[in-house]
């Protein structure tokens, strides 16, 4: 018996904080208690047109979240319980649902083809509702019955839902079909409804995954072309730039099964581009940027070597379009808007159309310039601080792409009238010149380059162009910041006792500390920018400069010192401190892993050890959680440095870094905390065992915990390792938490995961993780333990035989693996060698790695040999 | 599906720099290299296990660490630490995997695991049979033994006890970390060769790997055809320069024949000579001491053909340092050890307290000289002189050694007994190996 709950979801939406918290109360309790009558409830009231639209749409809004959820543990705890649920429930539910697709309440229909879909999510899977499409197809109509064009649009908008929440192997290829036939008459220009149009535009954009099939059908795959490419022309703008957004999916989708269609897509879209409302011309600019991805990555994957048997074909359709795309994409530069460049998050046609050009350079390399100079140089100079900026965007675009030798002449030409622009009155000018000049930097500056651009004669007035335009507007300075990074990125390499950077560094790092102190840098990126080209300035100091970055030591600590006494009054307040002490926190580890990196330098981090440690103590009273992620990281880096002697730090650091192990929300916070117990067991050696207990316990509940991001269970495999490595036979005790855990995961890494590119990667990473666990577990009882892991041997040895089966495995894995082969035989010696004789696979895994080009790998598989010989020998 | 002017996903105007994820990758890769340096670590130490007499003496390797000053300018006994742990069982493969793995060793991990990496001459007590035939010569350059290595980017020279000399740029291949030779890990070579401080030189006078390539099982004849062509093929032998901090160049190697000793023995050389090494041209690059390759020399191209003592003066007797038995018994670092006599077991009684089984002692050998039987010391003369100096000797001295210095006292092999030696090797008419 469903309840009235009008009143209830109506005062939920209370002014009046009382009556709401009532309602709200109402409501749990009434989840709570009869969970099957109050869905039916909220289901009525949102097919029933007498109610209020508030309360329908709340009523709306709760029976999607009790279906679906973002966490991922929570959203399979809604699965579980809808399924328990009675099926005549469920039944009255749905019925309800259907119905109110016919509504003319448009908000109604809406949220009902949502919730269709999130129950369609769940039940289809199972096998469930498979009536389901066969119900929205009926709503469509045919020639028989002319449904109403509302119905039609609700039903489109569920049939796209579903097609969104469901993987497409869910659906049968008849299932497919027929909402296919559905969506695409729904788009077809002798639809009279834009809405109806609309909706089954946007159903196309969620089918098109499902069509594979469909697309390799001469017959059909043109009459869905056409559908689309007639809707780029619809009179109502919405059904264009939703068409264009179908475009640019097929673009990327169906690469291979565009070529028929190129000349009529390039028509339509530059008259997108040209003619159009600003948000279609972007959508016909985003295709043209989508084929660019596809052709760089095709050019990738096979680098340059395209033979008949490539898997892609390479149909060079940029090159094609180039003569009439560069023209269409250089107008667009010019279309900038007032002040863009202040304005984070903008994007507009001229940010568009130079973010394509530099794709289109990266997709066809020199054929670009040529079409591409005539305008810079004949914008360049001219009056209008568009020209001259669209001329500088687009030449700053063409830098990555084209080969050196074509570059170089421009750019060395180029180089000084830049340096000069940085003067140039207009704002955007000066920012795009600057950013130019980075990309300069970064493309043709470097000691590999036989002809740099950058020498010893121009250095000194590139600096003074920087050191000055640095003082310049927040916008322009960021970019400044930027352009010395990559200049000075280019000077990294190792094993040098001078750079030419050298002389100059005093000033650089004076000038980027003076930046961090503007009043107005903290408003924009450039502080951040300042902070982070200071890093990649400390990187590529070399022994010469090595008594500068000390003297930052003491520089950064003061700041970081000053941000814990800072007056925080707001939340503003707040979120400024958090930000300037990640940052800090930041620049330390970077000086410390510089420093830390030889011995020469080391003392430099070494005398200021307590105090920084002190510091990143208080820094941990601030509750970001990008604070955390780089204080740890530093400490990490200074565990590294100071070794042993960190052990004096640990037992006030050891409840942070249990805090950081806790932290399942922020899990990136989680995943560099593991690292750092790892940089301090090899810092520490056998005096981390104090620790071990707390920290074995909270890994333990880390991997048991499915609200623990499951990227941070590899590195947690591989933190055992280090533990065992470290404290050795004392890694008795948690040996048999341990390997139910290694165990469990093994069998889990090993269950096939078709297709999925990212579970292949994961499942590597998990592999590694155990093996890394286990060789450290092997190295670690070696000397006396041994028999410990004699009963382990067997199903180790199991797990790498699969592992070694696997066709997916990565470099990583086959390494740990034929490692923790060495290091099985190698710890149980005689114990293992009766295991090995029964085994075939091994001397296989062994000469493949043998044979291998990859020298480590070669060289762990012959140590593998070696010893696994010697016990069978033995 | 995109509004009206939200930035597409993936796509960036003016994209600038971002750096956080660049510092978490950079910490990622340190810890990754720390425990990758560790586990290789824990590996070749497993690997070296059955070899491993005793365990490594910490102390012993720092001090001798600590004295490698002295080790630098003290020529007379730098032959006392020409002793390093063979490693017969180890492949010529692994040889060379330890040698990576040990790169990456650090601080006195590293020092103890690169003070066994070198091929070290016995000293030439008797002239070996087929010396025309089977042998090179070469003149040995005055100065510091180093192990040379280039590596992603850096070379680094380590000396005889494991400590590393210098850190530099350098022209061998992945020696400098200059973009035009970006060369993978697999890209790195191992040399064995002399610095010669004078000139600020590295004389090479073996090679082990060349970019990447493993020497170790190749024969010397071919690791010097190798050694000569490879270098000059580089730019290492050329001047000193930014990226290129030392000059290499190849000591020249000569068939033992007669003008090829002569050279060796007097031509000119563009170094202080101290002495010739030869080396068997079917020797494998062994581990340790071998007798495939040898060492000879004489006042005339030597200035330190007698030991001397630590204030430089050629002490009147022989002097020997020994390893002390638990027995009693005094014996020599050779594998097998042998026995050159024995303390009495009252005096070692009386001296329990600085004395004890293990420690390296010094002797003085009297009048009576050694006894030899098949060219072998069976007993000496020797009179103990007091405990041996622990920064100038690591271990017991080897019979070669001892025997050699007492030539060289009691009339030694000279250059004429060399040239005969290739002159009547003319006349056998060598034929095989054996």
């Amino acid at each position: 018996m469903a309840l009235e709950v009008t009143q209830i979801l109506l005062n939920a939406q209370s002014p009046d904080g009382t009556v709401r918290k009532i309602a709200e109360d109402n409501l749990k309790q009434f989840q709570e208690q009869n969970l099957a009558s109050f869905l039916v409830s909220l289901s009525h009231e949102l097919g029933n047109n007498d109610k209020p639209p508030e309360s329908r749409r709340l009523a709306g809004l709760i029976l999607k979240n009790s279906l679906d959820a973002k966490d991922s543990a929570r959203k399979q705890e809604l699965a579980t319980r809808w399924v328990a649920l009675d099926p005549n429930v469920k039944g009255q539910i749905k019925t309800a649902l259907s119905q109110t697709l016919s509504s003319t309440v448009a908000d109604a229909r809406h949220t009902s083809a949502q919730v269709i879909a999130k129950i369609a999510a769940i039940e289809l899977p199972q096998g469930e509702w498979p009536e389901l499409v066969g119900s929205l197809l009926a709503n469509m109509g045919g020639p028989q019955l002319e449904q109403p064009a509302h119905l039609k649009q609700a039903t489109l908008e569920a049939l796209g839902y579903v097609c969104e929440e469901v993987s497409a192997e869910i659906l049968a290829q008849e299932q497919v079909n027929s909402i296919l036939t559905a969506v695409v008459q729904g788009m077809n220009s002798s639809e009279t409804s834009n809405d109806v149009r609309l909706a089954a535009t946007h159903a196309l954009y969620n089918a098109l995954d499902f069509a594979q099939t469909n697309f390799e059908n001469d017959m059909e795959r043109d009459y869905i072309m056409r559908v689309v490419c007639e809707a780029t022309l619809s009179p109502d703008v919405r059904v264009r730039q939703a068409a264009f957004e179908c475009l640019v999916s097929i673009g990327s989708t169906y690469y291979d099964k565009l070529a028929p269609y190129m000349q009529d897509i390039f028509t339509i879209t530059s008259k997108a581009v040209k003619e159009d409302e600003e948000p279609v011309a972007l959508q016909a600019i985003e295709f043209w940027s989508s084929i660019c991805d596809e052709e760089i990555e095709i050019q990738e994957e096979y680098n340059g070597d395209f033979s008949g048997d490539s898997e892609v074909p390479y149909f060079q359709f940029i090159k094609q379009a180039l003569p009439a795309l560069a023209p269409m994409l250089l107008e667009t530069l010019t279309k900038q808007e007032e002040d863009q460049d202040l304005e984070e998050g903008a994007w507009n046609l001229a940010m568009a159309g130079g973010t394509c050009l530099g794709l289109v350079a990266r997709a066809v390399g020199d054929d670009v310039v040529p079409l591409v100079m005539p305008f810079v140089q004949e914008n360049v100079s001219k009056p209008d601080w568009r020209c001259r900026e669209a001329a500088t965007y687009a030449f700053g675009s063409i830098l990555e792409g084209p080969s050196l030798d074509k570059l170089t002449p421009l750019v060395n030409v180029a180089l000084n009238f830049m340096l000069s622009a940085m003067k140039d009155e207009n704002n955007h000018v000066k920012d795009t010149t600057a950013w130019t000049l980075g990309r300069i930097f970064e493309f043709l500056h470097g000691a590999s380059l036989e002809a740099p651009v950058i020498t010893q004669t121009n250095l000194p007035l590139i600096l003074a162009v920087l050191l000055e335009s640095i003082k310049d507007t927040p916008n322009v300075a960021e970019k400044v910041c930027g352009a010395i990074y990559f200049l000075a990125q280019g000077y990294e390499e190792g094993g040098q006792t001078s750079s030419p950077l050298s002389p100059f560094f005093q000033s650089i790092v004076h000038v980027l500390l003076a930046t961090t102190e503007r009043e107005d840098s903290g408003d924009s990126r450039l502080r951040t920018a300042a902070y982070e080209t200071l890093n990649e300035v400390v990187r590529i100091s070399t022994e010469d400069t090595a008594p500068i970055v000390m003297q930052l030591v003491p520089v950064i600590m003061g700041k970081l010192n000053h941000t814990l006494e800072m007056a925080v009054l707001s939340s503003d307040d707040r979120e400024k401190q958090s930000e300037l002490q990640a940052l800090l926190c930041g620049v330390l580890q970077v000086i410390i892993q510089k420093l830390g990196a030889t011995e020469v330098t080391r003392y430099g981090v070494v005398q200021y050890a307590d105090q920084m440690m002190g510091l990143f103590l208080r820094v941990f009273a601030c509750r970001s959680a990008t604070v955390h992620e780089e204080a740890m990281l530093a400490i990490g880096a200074l565990a590294y440095a100071t070794g042993v002697e960190f052990g004096k730090y640990m037992s006030e650091f050891y409840r942070y870094l249990e805090m950081g192990l806790q932290n399942f929300e922020e899990y990136q916070v989680c995943a560099v905390t593991v690292g750092v117990v790892g940089d301090i067991c090899r810092a520490l050696d056998e005096k981390v065992l104090p620790y071990c207990d707390g920290i074995m316990t909270q890994l333990l509940k880390d991997l048991s915990s499915n609200q623990l991001h499951r990227s941070v269970k590899p590195p947690i495999f591989s933190c055992f390792g280090d533990i065992a490595l470290a404290i050795g036979e004392h890694f008795e005790k948690y040996l048999i938490y341990a390997m139910p855990m290694l165990q469990g995961a093994a069998e889990l890494s090993a269950q096939p995961s078709v297709g999925d590119d990212e579970m292949i990667d994961y499942n590597n990473q998990l592999r590694s993780g155990i093996f890394e666990a286990y060789s450290g577990i092997f190295q670690g009882f070696k000397s006396n333990k041994a028999d410990l892991m004699v009963p382990y041997a067997g199903h180790i040895l199991q797990f790498i035989e699969n592992v070694y089966q696997d066709k997916d495995k990565d470099d990583v894995v086959t390494k740990a693996a034929i490692g923790v082969m060495g290091d099985l035989a190698d710890t149980l010696g005689a114990n293992a060698a009766a295991l090995f004789k029964r085994t075939v696979f091994f001397k296989d895994f062994l000469d493949e790695c043998i044979s291998s080009d990859d020298q480590q790998l070669k060289e762990t598989a012959e140590w593998a040999q070696g010893t696994i010989s010697r016990i069978l020998s033995a | 599906m995109a509004g009206t002017t939200l930035v597409p996903p993936g796509r960036h105007h003016k994209r600038t720099v971002s750096d956080q994820q660049k510092r978490r990758e950079l910490a990622l890769q340190r810890q990754k290299q720390g425990r990758r340096d560790l586990q290789h670590h824990a590996r070749q130490l497993a690997l070296n296990a059955p070899n491993e007499e005793q365990p490594v003496d910490l102390a012993e390797v720092n001090s001798a660490g600590s004295a490698s000053e002295d080790a630098v300018f003290d020529y007379s006994e730098r032959d006392e630490a020409e002793i390093g742990m063979e490693d017969a069982e180890s492949s010529p493969e692994s040889k060379r995997a330890a040698l990576l793995e040990g790169a990456r060793l650090k601080g006195l991990r590293a020092r103890e695991f690169f003070s066994r990496q070198l091929m070290l001459p016995e000293w030439m007590v008797d002239i070996p049979p087929y010396l025309k035939k089977d042998w090179f010569i070469m003149p040995r350059p005055e100065g510091q033994r180093c192990l040379v290595i280039s590596a992603n980017g850096v070379t680094l020279s380590r000396q005889r006890n494991g400590r590393i000399l210098h850190s530099f740029p350098s022209a061998l291949p992945n020696g400098a970390r200059t973009k035009e030779v970006a060369a993978g890990s697999h890209v790195y070579c191992i040399l064995d060769c002399i610095f010669h401080a004078p000139d600020k030189t590295y004389y090479v006078i073996d090679m082990m790997c060349w970019r990447g390539y493993s020497l170790f099982d190749c024969t010397a004849e071919f690791r010097f055809f190798w050694m000569t062509t490879k270098l000059a093929e580089t730019g290492a032998l050329c001047d000193p320069s930014a990226h290129h901090h030392y000059r290499f160049s190849v000591v020249p190697v000569y068939e033992c024949n007669v003008s090829g000793l002569q050279a060796v023995y007097s031509g000119p050389v563009p170094f202080v000579r101290d002495g010739i090494l030869f080396y068997n041209r079917h020797a494998l690059y062994e581990l340790g001491v071998t007798p495939l390759v040898l060492v000879w020399k004489d006042a005339q191209c030597s200035q330190y053909l007698l030991d001397t003592d630590s204030h430089g003066n050629v002490p009147a007797y022989q002097q020997v340092v020994l390893e002390l038995n638990s027995d009693g018994s005094v014996v020599t670092s050779d594998d097998p050890p042998v026995t050159l006599g024995a303390l009495a077991p009252d005096f070692l009684e009386q001296n329990a307290l600085h004395v004890r089984p293990g420690m390296l002692l010094r002797f003085a050998i009297g009048d009576q000289g050694l006894s030899l039987v098949e060219g072998k010391p069976v007993v000496a003369d020797i009179h103990f002189q007091g405990v041996a100096n622990k920064n100038r000797a690591r271990r017991a001295d080897t019979c070669t050694k001892i025997l050699f210095q007492y030539a060289a006292r009691h009339g030694a092999l000279t250059v004429n007994d060399l040239l005969a030696a290739i002159e009547a090797s003319d006349e056998e008419g060598d034929t095989s190996m054996g």
